[in-house]
């Protein structure tokens, strides 16, 4: 079976301070993928991923979602797109249900029950009403990661996903990841972990530290 | 049900912003304190006549509004930066500028809007006549809103920046005259009891301006500052 | 968005372009500011009030015509900028605003030079004085927006975007300044009339003018010239350039 693309990365060029990242790359992820991007620190990973979602330009090339440029259709992109990055979008002072219903109702879901549900199933029993600066850095992440069960989008971009989680919410969330491939969705993430979970449609890029 | 997401899209990030100001109420607070000790300063610095306190109020009060405006302006789009609310409100389907603009409103409510309501008290201590208090009150009441707007330009532009408290003042404030000039001439009209809606219509004008085109604005600094 | 396909998008054509522009700014300058200003300061008759003090009109009328010219340019560049995403329009805002600076500091410092004896005072809050120093302030908001950050790309394209929010307000801002003046002021300072002036004095003034706009053009298109070298510095083509000592 022909895996359509739905991300295609055609010749991206990106300068960092006079030092260029990454020259001319370019790559697919069809529908059903996993790409894993790895590389050292400084190897532009998360310039890469900002790139894809649409906050940074390119210095040159084009990202196309779906064959169409994301730089011309980027509501119609982000409405596809869900986009965790290492900053995860969580405020400090409103609580764990606070967030995970604001960030419902930005992106144009229906708040409803279900994520009350998702924060005991993802380990914040009792702390749904905290102020999210309260918790620990794993539970904080947690909040952000609700997020990966609430969407219907068909890319997921996650910066580092697995920072500061434990065992069990790394598992949980590898969970997560194979459903949404099974659904057709796609997933680009960055890590310094290998995933524990065997992925049949995984593929990896690495990018080299250029001087 | 694309208009009513785009009206939840609007009321979740205004209510989102006044709860976080009416969480931790010294952000509202402390701009009207500020404001009543700039105003206090005046009297002291020029001397407490009365006549002379009465000529001089319009001009005080709106400096001592500008300035403290631009107090909260910082902190306008500096959490959401800080977090990456900033991103995720880009990443959303909906456009940025309506985002953008409930932020300023909320900006406006938990800042300019108390300066409204406390503007009486101002133009007591600053010896102002009864004329010229509805002609303060209505001057801030327009005037604040389009203070919120222009300065969030500044504020998108600078928030990506590690210093960028100093640098806001210096976009913003040359941007603040015309509104300094038409808020403080309508006073000044009041209270020679003249007819000071010319000016109030000026204002008007201005902030009609401001709400469609500033939100743009700012929408584009914001994806600068996130790059 | 689409994208406008002009050539000289590419930073190399634009190089070039300066090149070739730059003789011809250099010679229209040079040439016209001699004339200008041998004409105006040894030539042209005295006025018969203001005697030879009037004679820095020939430095300060052009300066401030093109302080304002300059901006305009400058938000003209940097609309380009944002509309069609051109680099090349970025870095030629960056190289108009401290020209532009400098003429309004030129042109405010001549006036207050001119004013002391004619009006008595180094400064009064005259409309055109003020707006002039409120130029100035918006020309130091685009470059220190611009300074202020580390990454060049998004500097340029904060500064475009300011430029542009400035031009806008430029307006509101005069007209509002100038409506203040009148109010708070009456007509206590004579307007100086061009249309009234001599033959005699005009054409040395227009020469001068453009020798001033000259001189603009030309500052920019070196600094332009080094800002393209600086920021494509690792391209072929500039090493190719510098590998031959040009």
């Amino acid at each position: 079976m022909r895996i359509t693309n739905l991300l295609e990365i055609k010749s991206v060029t990106c300068t960092k301070q006079e030092r260029c990242l990454f020259e001319s790359l370019s790559f697919f992820l069809g529908a059903g993928e996993i790409l894993q991007i790895e590389g050292p620190n400084g190897a532009g990973k998360t310039s890469l991923l900002r790139i894809i979602a649409g906050f940074a330009r390119p210095d040159e090339g084009e990202i196309f979602f779906d064959t169409k440029p994301i730089s011309q259709y980027y509501d119609e992109f982000a409405a596809q797109l869900l986009f965790i990055g290492h900053k995860s979008g969580v405020n400090g002072q409103l609580s764990a249900y606070e967030n995970v219903c604001h960030w419902l109702q930005v992106h144009g879901y229906k708040v409803d029950e279900q994520a009350y549900e998702l924060l005991s199933k993802l380990g914040l029993v009792g702390l749904e009403d905290a102020p999210v600066r309260t918790l620990s850095a794993g539970q904080q992440r947690r909040v952000a990661l609700v997020r990966l069960w609430l969407n219907d989008a068909k890319l997921w971009v996650l910066d580092e996903p697995f920072t500061a989680l434990d065992k069990k919410g790394v598992i949980l969330l590898q969970g997560q990841f194979a459903k949404h491939l099974a659904k057709g969705g796609s997933i680009l993430l960055t890590t310094h972990q290998d995933l524990t979970t065997h992925f049949d449609a995984l593929k990896t890029l690495v990018l080299e530290y250029q001087f | 049900m694309m208009n009513h997401s785009y009206w939840q899209l609007f009321i979740s990030v205004y209510k989102k912003d006044v709860t976080l100001a009416f969480r931790q109420r010294s952000e509202i607070v402390n701009p009207l304190l500020f404001f009543l000790i700039v105003i206090t300063l005046f009297p002291l610095a020029i001397g407490p006549e009365p006549a002379l306190l009465t000529r001089m109020a319009p001009g005080i009060i709106w400096v001592a509004a500008l300035l403290s405006t631009m107090l909260g302006l910082d902190k306008l789009f500096r959490d959401d930066f800080n977090d990456g609310s900033l991103e995720q409100l880009i990443a959303s389907p909906y456009p940025l500028p309506l985002s953008v603009l409930a932020k300023v409103l909320a900006h406006w409510t938990t800042t300019g809007l108390p300066m409204v309501l406390m503007a009486p008290v101002f133009a007591l201590l600053m010896n102002l006549e009864a004329q010229a208090l509805s002609a303060t009150v209505l001057t801030l009441l327009i005037g604040t809103p389009l203070l919120s707007f222009i300065g969030a330009i500044g504020a998108g532009l600078t928030v990506g920046l590690q210093k960028g408290g100093i640098l806001m003042s210096l976009l913003v404030l040359p941007l603040y005259i015309p509104v300094l000039i038409f808020a403080t001439s309508a006073i000044d009209t009041s209270s020679m009891s003249l007819a000071y809606g010319g000016q109030l219509a000026i204002l008007g004008a201005m902030l009609a301006i401001a709400c469609v085109c500033a939100p743009i604005a700012i929408s584009s600094a914001l994806k600068v500052s996130v790059n | 968005m689409w994208k406008w396909l002009h050539p000289y998008a590419k930073a190399e054509r634009a190089y070039q372009l300066c090149n070739t522009l730059l003789p011809y700014f250099a010679v229209i300058t040079l040439v016209c500011l001699v004339i200008g200003w041998v004409w105006g300061l040894a030539y042209a008759p005295a006025d018969y009030q203001q005697k030879d003090s009037y004679r820095i009109i020939f430095i300060h009328v052009p300066s401030a015509i093109l302080s304002m010219g300059a901006y305009s340019s400058m938000a003209i560049a940097a609309i380009i900028a944002l509309v069609w995403q051109i680099r090349n329009a970025e870095l030629a805002v960056i190289s108009i605003a401290p020209v532009g600076a400098a003429m309004t500091a030129i042109a405010l410092l001549t006036g207050a030079a001119w004013g002391k004896p004619m009006w008595g005072a180094w400064w009064v809050w005259d409309a055109r004085l003020t707006s002039e120093l409120i130029l100035l302030f918006l020309y130091f908001g685009v470059l220190s927006l611009y300074h202020a950050f580390e990454d060049k790309k998004s500097a340029g394209r904060a500064a475009c975007i300011l430029a542009v929010v400035g031009v806008i307000n430029l307006p509101i801002i005069h007209f509002s300044v100038e409506w203040w003046n009148t109010l708070h002021q009456g007509s206590t300072i004579t307007k100086f009339d061009t249309s009234a002036i001599d033959p005699s004095m005009l054409w040395p003034l227009l020469i001068n003018i453009v020798a001033f706009a000259g001189f603009v053009g030309l500052v920019t298109l070196i600094r332009l010239k080094n800002e393209i070298i600086q920021h494509e510095k690792h391209r072929p083509w500039v090493r190719e350039l510098v590998g031959r000592g040009e």
